[in-house]
């Protein structure tokens, strides 16, 4: 065997043994260390995965609380805006029942003062009716001599009378 | 770290042992530089040291086939003398014998047999299936064991280059339809040519992965991966390449077909000659030590010796990732969807 010509035996064994250990290795080793690394690799894309995921979902999540809370700040807006309108409103309400049951109220007391008047005045009229009766009375009574004296207690009487 | 120990072990002797003329390399001990190249070459048996005259060394076995004998068993010590442990046509057995550079012959020069012997690179190849097997499969364990954890231990060092090799060289070489069919292959081919690479730094390791057979073996894995995976745009382009004048296909076409083999070639090559070099460049520089027999000379080429180590590292790396990487592109051009150009 010289230095650069191959001697058969050795390629002999150098394929034989190339191949074995091909055969060993590819079966004991390789294979389960490539899946073991692609198993790994796996694990670790995933992983990145599922953290990318989790924080896409965690800006979700504020940009949802950030909505309801702006949602919640509107709806509170315009609740206090429909309360205090509603107050508005029973007040002016309130005022105008208020106007209305003053403006009955005088009506209402007109109303008295006008059936009282009246009775008063038919009262009066029934005192005239009584006192020209008993003027009438008096001076039947009184002789009819004197126009004056007669005038004068005429005068007299009507004086008397007191239209209220 | 072991070879700049034995450096320094080398250094220090000759430092003590000044007096000793008879202070020799390793090898064929015919001359002070002679060990080179036998030393990245393939061997019988595997020599680890010669203290004194004891030789420590592993024999191997010796297997020939042979069609009028059949299969035959021997010992790399069997074609030895047991006193010099030197090969040579003196020492055959069973009608054969192994010469002084390491060749085996048949005695009768008539007769032809096939070498498959368990040598000291096949040795080399157990040993590094060996630490393959025990590394990845605890990789794997693992992951059984703990799944969905981090990596600890052999994982954490693993793991990278795993990841590295699937999207580094076959994503981005193959593509998303097909690369996790050609994963496992590239795999095993970087960690094979890689762990290779660097076991055959340490001292007296064989010279597995910068023996040509062995690139060629890898080569000829690439080329049949390439031409049984190619698809009709693969062929389409050897054959009929868009946007070439007729007048210019009787020239193109067998370079394309030519094309087909000088690519794994240049793999085979490759790395041959990158691990050999490298393996030759550390070697001449303790073969410096032994030739100049100075001190001088002995720090120097430490130094040197222990940056070339670091260099030899990067290159070990280095080459497999480009036989990988290549092999991942060659079959990214046999897979590749026409619409891609």
């Amino acid at each position: 065997m010289g230095l650069i010509t191959p001697g058969l035996g050795l390629v002999f064994w150098s394929a034989l043994g190339f191949l074995i250990v091909l055969f060993l290795l590819t079966k004991f080793a390789w294979k389960p260390i490539l899946a073991a690394l692609d198993e790994r690799e796996k694990i670790i894309d995933d992983a990145l995965k599922s953290a990318e995921i989790a924080r896409n979902e965690m800006a979700n999540l504020k940009a949802e609380n950030e909505r309801i809370i702006h949602e919640a700040k509107i709806e509170r807006d315009t609740m206090l805006l429909k309360a205090s309108e509603a107050a508005k409103q029973m007040i002016e309400e309130a005022k105008e029942k208020a106007q209305l049951e003053g403006a009955k109220m005088i009506e209402n007391a007109k109303a008295t003062i006008e059936t009282e008047k009246s009775a008063a005045i038919e009262d009066i009229k029934v005192q005239v009716g009584i006192l020209s009766l008993a003027v009438a009375e008096k001076l039947l009574k009184r002789n009819f001599a004197e126009d004056a004296a007669q005038q004068k207690l005429v005068e007299e009487l009507v004086k008397d009378i007191k239209l209220n | 770290m072991v070879r700049k120990f034995l450096c320094l072990s080398i250094l220090l002797s000759i430092f003590w042992l000044g007096f000793s003329n008879s202070v020799q390399a390793a090898g064929d001990g015919e001359s002070k530089t002679g060990f080179l190249i036998p030393h990245v070459m393939d061997n019988y048996e595997w020599h680890f040291a010669t203290i004194g005259h004891t030789h420590v060394t592993l024999p191997l076995p010796v297997i020939i086939y042979s069609p009028d004998q059949g299969l035959e068993f021997f010992l790399s010590s069997d074609f030895q003398n047991h006193e010099t442990h030197k090969f040579g046509k003196d020492y055959g057995v069973g009608g054969y014998y192994i010469d002084e550079n390491y060749d085996l012959h048949a005695l009768d020069e008539l007769r032809t047999f096939y070498d498959f012997s368990i040598t000291k690179n096949v040795m080399m190849m157990f040993i590094i299936i060996a630490i393959l097997l025990y590394l990845m499969i605890s990789t794997a364990n693992h992951y059984k064991r703990l799944p969905g954890t981090a990596p600890k231990g052999i994982a954490s060092f693993i793991e990278p280059i795993v990841i590295f090799v699937r999207d580094e060289i076959a994503l981005t070489q193959i593509g998303h339809k097909h690369y996790r069919r050609f994963t496992p292959y590239l795999l095993t081919l970087f960690f094979f040519i890689w762990v290779g690479n660097l076991v055959g730094l340490f001292p007296e390791a064989g010279n597995l992965t910068g023996n040509i057979a062995f690139t060629l073996t890898l080569g000829v894995f690439t080329l049949i991966l390439t031409v049984f995976n190619g698809n009709k745009g693969y062929w389409k382009h050897i054959f009929m390449p868009p946007g070439v004048p007729v007048l210019l296909l009787p020239i193109i076409v067998p370079v394309e077909i030519f094309g087909i083999l000088t690519k794994p070639a240049s793999l085979v090559v490759r790395l041959f000659v990158a691990i050999t070099a490298g393996h030759i460049v550390i070697l001449s520089f303790i073969a410096l030590i032994f030739v100049f027999e100075s001190l001088a000379v002995g720090v120097a080429s430490t130094v040197m010796l222990v940056f070339i180590n670091f260099i030899e590292i990067l290159v070990a790396t280095i080459q497999a990732y480009v036989f990988t990487l290549f092999t991942a592109m060659y079959v990214g051009t046999a897979v590749a969807e026409e619409d891609h150009h």
